[in-house]
């Protein structure tokens, strides 16, 4: 759901943009206290992994394909705040390299994959798994939940932005992208979960809403394997 | 087995595995429209986004121009990406990381 150029108004364009910048300042501060060492090299594997994964898209049906975001794995494997900044640079990457998004709507790209569909969803992601019991079986299940919400929240907030732009009336556009997304969500949904098993099982070190953060489920405390 | 060296073995196997994934998987992509491309398109408001704003990429729709549409193309496009966003990625985390704490 990359915007391209022209799909929005100068001043949606503008808005989204400071948000973005807002939520940018606000989350290096956050990093700056709590993102660890050990997680630096798997800030590159996650914005590889997003990359290359968005590359492969699927069939949904009607002529219509989707593909993967990855919003909620950087976020579960980074932190809500480096995983909004990882998700922000495959963004701006997939813009200025591969003309995918445009740059006028990079602001509000990054508002919809990266702040929508990263960081309020893992509040609502880390506010689910509160309240269930602390086993990978549950944090696995929010997983799944949390990550096709996500796409179908982002998508929402997209139809919005093209509804205020006066591109398209909401009454129109909201059902038709919620409705493609509720399909694409289940493919971002699968491979998120099946990522975060395999790295709850190999490497549970290195998730770091499993083991580090506050707020999140810290059932036990987990060591790094040999 | 020590950890700095299980740390690099798990590095270098996950970045195989994001290379692999854009070579040889990306050919298979489906080239239908994505969902908000195909929004546009009943919608008709597709026509708003044939503007060019930024005309520098340097792989248009994940393609090497000079090697045109070959489907080779969007493959080494994905390795370069990926190998770019992999750095880039290192080192926004490197950027981002915390000052070394007494704990």
């Amino acid at each position: 759901m990359h915007i391209p150029d022209g799909f929005l108004s100068l001043s949606v364009a503008a808005a989204t943009y400071g948000v973005a910048a807002s939520v940018g300042a606000a989350t290096i501060v956050q990093a700056k206290r709590r993102f660890s060492d050990r997680f630096v090299p798997l800030a590159g594997i996650s914005a590889a992994f997003i990359f290359a994964a968005q590359m492969v898209n699927f069939p949904i049906g009607g002529g219509t394909s989707g593909h993967f975001l990855g919003a909620m794995l950087a976020c579960l494997l980074l932190g809500p705040s480096v995983g909004f900044w990882i998700m922000s640079l495959v963004l701006a990457m997939q813009c200025l390299l591969f003309a995918d998004g445009g740059i006028t709507a990079l602001g509000a790209n990054i508002l919809n994959m990266g702040i929508v569909g990263g960081i309020v969803s893992y509040w609502i992601f880390a506010l689910i798994v509160k309240i269930l019991p602390t086993t990978k079986g549950s944090f696995l299940a929010a997983t799944f939940g949390v990550s096709w919400l996500a796409v179908v929240l982002a998508a929402f907030v997209c139809s919005v932005e093209l509804g205020v732009s006066g591109t398209i009336p909401f009454k129109i556009v909201i059902p038709v992208m919620t409705g493609f997304h509720v399909l694409i969500g289940l493919g971002d949904a699968l491979v998120t979960t099946a990522v975060l098993s395999y790295m709850l099982n190999a490497r549970p070190d290195l998730v770091y809403s499993w083991s580090g953060s506050k707020g999140a489920p810290i059932g036990e405390e987990v060591t790094a394997n040999g | 087995m020590d950890k700095k060296k299980s740390n690099r073995r798990f590095i270098v196997i996950a970045l195989l595995a994001c290379l692999v994934i854009a070579f040889f998987l990306s050919p298979l992509a489906s080239s239908s429209p994505d969902g908000l491309e195909k929004a546009a398109e009943n919608l008709g408001f597709l026509h708003l986004g044939e503007v060019l704003v930024w005309g520098h990429s340097l792989m248009p729709d994940y393609s090497i121009p000079f090697l045109g549409e070959r489907s080779v193309s969007g493959m080494i496009a994905g390795l370069l990406g990926t190998l770019a966003v992999f750095g880039l990625g290192w080192g926004v985390g490197f950027a981002l990381k915390r000052k070394k704490q007494t704990k």
